[in-house]
């Protein structure tokens, strides 16, 4: 399935606070790859990721997740969702947060052990969340989001605040699940990340900038890098 | 619904107290203490502790419950773990009576503690069935968690959560007959205290402690648990899957 779609937004439009969060937005994420959903604070990102999660109001325009409407219930067991802030039980353990979910997703038990150790929290294991650093919290959560093996993986800004070699890994860990067949939506403000991504959401004040392949967005910007390319395309929409 | 996920969230719920230590400890110790403080303060006034004793006993578990669960809820909505479930395979009731249970053994516990310190250390007398004031507890314990559940929906902050004990719990505590009989008070106030469902909870209370088991019993018993059903469904329509 070269190029399905897992993800297709028609026109979509999300009001939050009496403002367009997202304005008549029209974007793909393609199964089985790597999407960055970029942009600075603000743009869009989290409301996106919110309503193909689900738990967005939509105002109007479809959007379509894994062939069904997104919030659809079908859609629940098949999404794995990490929040922006690290949403897990901060008076639980690793492994005791991990339990939970696997429990109510019907996952065995080992699979927490399994991702216990994909993330690298085994000396972690049994230490209750509130005692751990900012990473590894952030690591917790993003093991939560893994518990039921999900098609798709929805990522609200996974690396943020991580030291260099922890995104690093990160990064290669979303290549892998990429390859086995998981279709990530991962969202940053940081351009430098965009380089990692086989394709790119630019976002700009809720409406879609650019969309397409690291090179492609390089070679249509003739940008030097890719921070570079997302200014220009943001003078250009300005004018 | 589930009874799997049902179970999952209150055995995780169950392991969240179990890290709080001092919470359990000022769950089941202060009301043996504030118990004990009540027999002491009336010692000399015969009938007294008899006489407000057993509806105490029933409305501890009601304030314990609705400030804990008011605060976990609002908790579970402030750190995203709300958010979180709702994207995922499990029903808002499996959610609710997940805390249900939890709370309701927590609430058995406690009132268990306390009648068994009130009966057998306090010499604390009740004409009907220790058993049933037990059961009431628990009934109460439910019905504060219910409501706390309700009302955590319009607390944005744990400060406000908080005074939501002195806007809504002291006046019915102050109106449910306790205090001064409600036919006493001011025909104004008789008529509020009919709408609160603290009054049926202490009427019950009451009518145990004087060996009335009627069909009034009854009906206060019916009305607790029907304002209990209703504050749930309200609490669970107040958790919405899809926020704007």
């Amino acid at each position: 399935m070269p190029d399905q779609s897992a993800v297709v937004s028609e026109g979509l439009r999300v009001v939050r606070g009496g403002r367009p969060a997202l304005d008549d937005l029209s974007a793909n994420v393609k199964a089985g790859r790597v999407t960055g959903l970029l942009g600075p604070s603000g743009s869009g990102k989290s409301t996106l990721i919110r309503s193909i999660v689900g738990v967005q109001v939509i105002r109007s325009g479809s959007l379509q997740v894994l062939g069904l409407k997104a919030g659809s219930a079908a859609l629940r067991a098949r999404i794995g969702y990490m929040t922006q802030a690290p949403s897990v039980y901060a008076d639980l353990t690793v492994a005791e947060n991990l339990r939970y979910f696997a429990r109510l997703l019907g996952v065995p038990a080992e699979r927490v052990d399994e991702l216990i150790e994909t993330v690298r929290l085994d000396a972690e294991r049994d230490k209750v969340v509130n005692d751990l650093s900012g990473g590894q919290r952030a690591r917790v959560s993003l093991a939560a989001a893994l518990v039921g093996s999900p098609e798709l993986l929805v990522l609200d800004e996974p690396t943020v605040g991580l030291d260099p070699l922890l995104r690093r890994d990160l990064w290669a860990m979303f290549k892998r699940l990429a390859d086995d067949g998981t279709t990530l939506l991962v969202s940053s403000h940081v351009m430098d990340e965009a380089g990692n991504c086989d394709e790119l959401l630019l976002l700009y004040e809720g409406r879609l900038l650019a969309a397409g392949t690291p090179d492609d967005l390089l070679r249509r910007t003739g940008a030097n890098d890719l921070g570079d390319g997302f200014l220009r395309l943001v003078e250009e929409a300005g004018r | 619904m589930s009874p799997a996920a049902t179970w999952a969230t209150a055995l995780r719920v169950f392991a969240q107290l179990r890290r709080d230590p001092r919470t359990i400890a000022l769950l089941l110790i202060v009301p043996v203490a504030l118990v004990t403080l009540l027999k002491y303060m009336f010692i000399d006034e015969v009938g007294v502790f008899e006489r407000i004793g057993v509806p105490l006993l029933g409305l501890f578990p009601f304030i314990a419950m609705f400030l804990v669960t008011s605060i976990t809820m609002l908790r579970e909505r402030t750190t995203g773990t709300l958010e979180r479930l709702m994207a995922m395979p499990i029903a808002k009731l499996d959610l609710l009576l997940g805390y249900g249970i939890a709370f309701a053994a927590v609430a058995a516990v406690q009132a268990l503690l306390v009648s068994l310190v009130a009966f057998g250390l306090l010499d604390l007398h009740t004409a009907g069935p220790r058993w049933l004031v037990v059961v009431l507890a628990v009934m109460n314990a439910v019905l504060g968690m219910a409501l706390g559940l309700l009302l955590s929906a319009f607390a944005r902050t744990e400060f406000q959560a908080v005074q939501f004990m002195p806007a809504f719990v002291f006046p019915q505590i102050l109106l449910c007959g306790l205090i001064v009989p409600r036919d006493e008070m001011g025909r104004a106030l008789e008529l509020a205290s009919w709408f609160l469902p603290l009054t049926y909870a202490y009427d019950a209370l009451q009518r145990v402690s004087d060996d009335v088991l009627d069909a009034r019993l009854a009906l206060d018993v019916a009305i607790v648990s029907a304002v209990t059903v209703i504050a749930l469904a309200l609490g669970a329509a107040t958790l919405r899957r899809q926020t704007p």
